[in-house]
């Protein structure tokens, strides 16, 4: 009796394997499919880049036409316009604070992370989904909620925070300094706790996935780079968030609580704060203890998508493949011991600062080694332009030219001129921005057909690319002019000092390249949107990719296979391997059928392969016959 | 009117660009060529990449030339001309790797371009490669990092002991400046003495604040060291003085300091550039709220003689204002009185 109601049980279990039943709300809202929850990041992300690029419109808009009448934005600004039609300077901070805050955690930690972790972690490591598929869920809707909170604090009376994305006390902590450390400063707190929650669900996911729920085959020196840079974005981001909300939390005992982390001796309108003893110095330390890896949290996927696209698209393996990883491994431990080389001038002790050089320029090697990898992959390759390709090679552009001016940075003795000016700014927004946001797009023309089964129009992705690449470098590159010329960031107007009272024409130069570019991506999301529903429809593989989210039904189901999860047999970069009649063979092809294009080592596993084939084979006949 | 005739132009537009797009997809897909591995695009993308290489290089070395005596700030501190020294040899060496590494990623998207009758080498590593690329790049950062820390130890290197003592506090929106006066000691200060008769909060108790006196404009010698002590009342700011290469933070309940010596009178560097109306400036660079951008003050930098001259000038804040002095002990009361 009770073997029979155990097989009963079996065959319904196979059934409902087969044949899901989800209504709407099951499919497309609280969905435990990665690949769903991969879509509704990016969809997500996709509106907070929209936002958090318009913000910098506004403000660009001000700093390139600062005499402009903006009367034609009250009805969307309202009293944030004054009466002769200039920008309030208050709300000017609050938006390059936003537009910061937006920018690095909703759109290139959670877009970029979010979409493409969730997405492709259990595609290309062959699981039928996450480990656990309701964390992953729960790891969305924490994010919603951030983001739903940090939205409605744009709207309230007294403007959202405004202490720069960085939100240093005291500025942030005192609602007397500057009217967005009110409200607007509490829904910043309780939005990146619940954004912090949404990293660690996430984070868990990713690394308890990676490492046990590959398939057969895929060891970690088969994983593909993409795997490779999602899994170790994910242990930092592990490992940093929760500083980032010991910070958080004091601030708000120290917002709402009367006690002193931060706070000292402080008079302010009028009055002497009780507070004494604080240190605003270990705000800092805290913040960046998190804020630097972020730097990583945010690049690192990107790169990762970039070494996949770029060596699919090259027709060549990957160059260094194991430098390769060493290189992340190295970046991941050194993104911990160099945060303070945000700080080499905020008043704490100089020989710190001697010691943050020196790590600071050691994590410079990594990197050059990663781009010199790129430049030898591309060597002698058979290159195809996709628009995921042309993307790929635009960030390793910005990788170079604004990794570069981190080294001017990472000096202590040349940042002291540098430090706040906009020479930083340029720095970042290429290298960690910009590059990040490439390899964002990257991603999504690159596996668009896997996500949706249809294509993306290629000739509006080349224009997109060539009208957003040389924005981009139209609107940074001039900044390091700008910068090197002393222009401290987050000024309203630079006409109070005579050695900034120049460059009226550079600065609007930039905000006209600024507004192209925005416009320009509006060419990506109609491509996008429209190629959702009526782009061609793709094939199996589009790219002719080694990668297992390929061998997937062109709209792969909950579970992503329907047999069996395919096995693996190789690296992921056999392309135009000697002797082999295609110039891919993706990773579920023995060793032992390709005879002709083994190399001497790999015949030797040709052996190893065929004994675990014929085991497999037998277990798989005894189950047969159990049925 | 005119925004219904806008929405009409955009709405044509968008019609145009619409109807355009819809042909060459359709034209592409009667060519077929959605069935090539590589399109016609795949020659434009890759000259396009080179046309990119000399179109913003020529448009980088011409506007670098062009304005560089526009962006180089004239530099007038002794640690300054070391520091802008470190700045340009950096420049010289990540601007040859920056030449050097975007060259070959401009070149080699022409050069490899997809044919159908090549087949890419199959080139998956080289160790010797990698270390020569890990090792290079290491050498090179030493011996930046080695200089630059040498720099920087001189630079943060304790003040010499007659450097003339300045006290710059930060507050919204504003700086206001302290000199320690004949003594070269800032008397003692707490910051629930300040009011508005006593900005900087000193307590007038202690004796070596008698002779302090108040700046409306920082006025420092030429060639003699000047240290800076740095303190903020309410929020973080940033005491920037771009002439100067000189930035440090001023944090409140943590006082910081920055020494450095002048080099060039405001007199000498007008002549200089030919500007009479030119100053040295302070400006604030950690943002501080509302008025973040309009915290300036001058610095002036004289001759030593003229320097002591203006000292023995000055008026202690007592002097400005007897009424601070109210409650002391009778014999302070005395010495500032003397003063």
């Amino acid at each position: 009796m009770a073997t029979a109601s155990v097989a009963t049980h079996d065959t319904a279990h196979d059934h409902h394997d087969h044949e899901h039943h989800d209504n709407f709300v099951t499919k497309y809202i609280f969905s435990t499919d990665h690949k769903m929850i991969g879509k509704q990041f990016l969809v997500t992300g996709i509106f907070w880049a929209i936002i958090g690029g318009f913000l910098s419109i506004l403000f660009r808009l001000q700093l390139g036409f600062p005499e402009m009448n903006l009367e034609f934005l009250r009805p969307l600004l309202g009293g944030w316009i004054d009466e002769s039609g200039a920008l309030d300077p208050t709300f000017y901070l609050a938006l390059v604070t936003m537009h910061g805050t937006i920018m690095v955690f909703f759109v290139l930690t959670a877009g970029l992370s979010g979409t493409f972790s969730n997405f492709l972690i259990p595609l290309q490591i062959g699981a039928r989904d996450m480990a656990s598929g309701f964390m992953n869920m729960l790891s969305y809707w924490f994010f919603f909620m951030s983001s739903v909170i940090m939205f409605i604090s744009l709207f309230i009376k007294t403007g959202p925070a405004g202490g720069g994305w960085v939100v240093y006390p005291p500025l942030s902590a005192l609602e007397q300094a500057i009217p967005g450390s009110g409200l607007g400063m509490t829904l910043w707190l309780i939005a990146m706790t619940f954004f912090i929650a949404s990293s660690l669900l996430g984070g868990i996911n990713y690394i308890t996935t990676v490492i046990n729920l590959r398939t057969k085959g895929m060891s970690f020196s088969r994983l593909p780079l993409t795997i490779w840079a999602f899994f170790l974005t994910a242990v930092i981001g592990l490992l940093s968030f929760p500083v980032l909300f010991a910070a958080a939390l004091l601030l708000v005992f120290d917002r709402s609580f009367g006690t002193s982390f931060y706070l000292s001796d402080i008079y302010i309108g009028g009055e002497a704060l009780p507070n004494t003893g604080g240190s605003p110095v270990l705000y800092q330390h805290l913040f960046w203890f998190l804020g630097h890896p972020e730097v990583y949290i945010v690049l690192l996927p990107a790169l990762g998508i970039t070494s996949e696209v770029i060596a699919t698209n090259s027709r060549k393996p990957i160059f260094g493949y194991k430098a390769m990883i060493i290189s992340m491994l190295g970046i991941t431990i050194l993104s911990f011991i160099v945060w303070a080389h945000h700080m080499f001038v905020s008043g704490m002790n100089p020989f710190l600062g001697s010691i943050f050089m020196f790590l600071t320029l050691i994590i410079a090697v990594p990197s050059a080694v990663k781009v010199f990898n790129y430049l030898t992959t591309l060597w002698r390759g058979n290159l195809i332009f996709t628009p995921a390709m042309l993307f790929s090679i635009g960030l390793v552009s910005f990788f170079i030219s604004g990794g570069l001016t981190g080294i001017f940075l990472g000096n202590s003795a040349i940042d002291i001129q540098l430090h706040d000016t906009y020479f930083v700014v340029a720095h970042f927004h290429l290298v960690m921005g910009s590059a990040s946001f490439f390899g964002l797009l990257a991603g999504v023309y690159h596996w668009f057909p896997k996500m949706f089964g249809r294509m993306m129009d290629a000739r509006l992705g080349y224009i997109h690319f060539w009208l957003t690449f040389v924005g981009v470098y139209m609107v940074f590159f001039p900044m390091h002019y700008i910068g090197i010329a002393g222009f401290p960031r987050r000024y309203y107007s630079w006409t109070n000092f005579e050695f900034t009272n120049m460059y009226t024409d550079l600065n609007m130069f930039v905000s006209v390249a600024a507004i192209i570019t925005f416009s320009a991506q509006f060419i990506f999301l109609f491509n996008f949107f429209y190629s959702m529903y009526r782009g061609r429809k793709a094939t199996l593989n589009p790219w002719r990719s080694n990668t297992l989210e390929w061998t997937t039904p062109i709209n792969p189901g909950h579970g992503n296979w329907p047999g069996e999860i395919p096995t693996v047999y190789r690296w992921p970069y056999d392309y135009s391997k000697p002797g082999a009649p295609e110039d891919f063979i993706p990773q579920t092809v023995p060793l032992s059928a390709t005879p002709e294009s083994n190399l001497p080592h790999e015949q030797e596993q040709v052996k190893l392969e065929m004994e675990i084939m014929k085991e497999e084979s037998e277990v798989l006949v005894a189950n047969e016959s159990k049925h | 009117m005119y925004g219904f005739l806008i929405a009409v132009g955009v709405l044509l537009l968008l019609s145009i660009i619409w109807m355009v797009y819809r042909i060459q997809t359709l034209v592409s897909v009667v060519k077929g060529s959605d069935k090539k591995i590589a399109t016609g695009s795949n020659k434009i993308n890759a000259i396009l990449f080179v046309l990119f290489l000399l179109g913003t290089g020529i448009l980088m070395f011409w506007y670098s030339i062009k304005e560089f005596d526009n962006y180089q700030l004239p530099v007038a501190s002794e640690h300054g001309v070391i520091t802008d020294q470190l700045f340009w040899i950096t420049m010289a060496v990540t601007g040859v790797v920056f030449l050097i590494t975007h060259v070959l990623l401009f070149i080699f998207p022409y050069k490899y371009q997809y044919k159908e009758s090549r087949k890419a080498t199959f080139y998956p590593d080289n160790n010797k490669l990698e270390i020569i690329w890990t090792v290079v790049p290491g050498v090179v950062l030493a011996g930046l990092v080695i200089s630059g820390w040498m720099a920087w130890s001189d630079i943060t290197a304790p003040a010499p002991e007659k450097a003339h003592v300045i006290e710059i506090m930060g507050y919204q929106f504003a700086w206001d400046v302290r000199y320690a006066g004949k003594d070269n000691v800032l008397g003692d200060y707490d910051y629930r003495l300040t009011s508005a008769q006593n900005s900087h909060g000193v307590d007038f108790s202690d004796k070596n604040s008698i002779d302090d006196f108040p700046s409306p404009v920082v006025v420092i010698p030429k060639g003699e060291p000047v240290l800076f002590k740095i303190r903020a009342r309410d929020v973080l700011h940033s005491v920037f003085a771009p002439h100067m290469r000189l930035k440090m933070d001023a944090v409140p309940g943590m006082p910081t300091r920055f020494w450095f010596v002048p080099t060039k009178t405001t007199a000498e560097m007008r002549e200089e550039l030919g500007n009479p109306e030119f100053n040295y400036e302070i400006a604030c660079t950690e943002i501080c709220g509302r008025g973040h951008n309009g915290m300036r003050k001058v610095i002036e930098v004289v001759e030593p003689a003229a320097y002591q001259k203006w000292l023995s000038e000055q008026k202690s804040f007592i002097q400005n204002n007897p009424a601070l002095a109210k409650g002391l002990e009778s014999d302070v009361k005395e010495l500032a009185e003397i003063q």
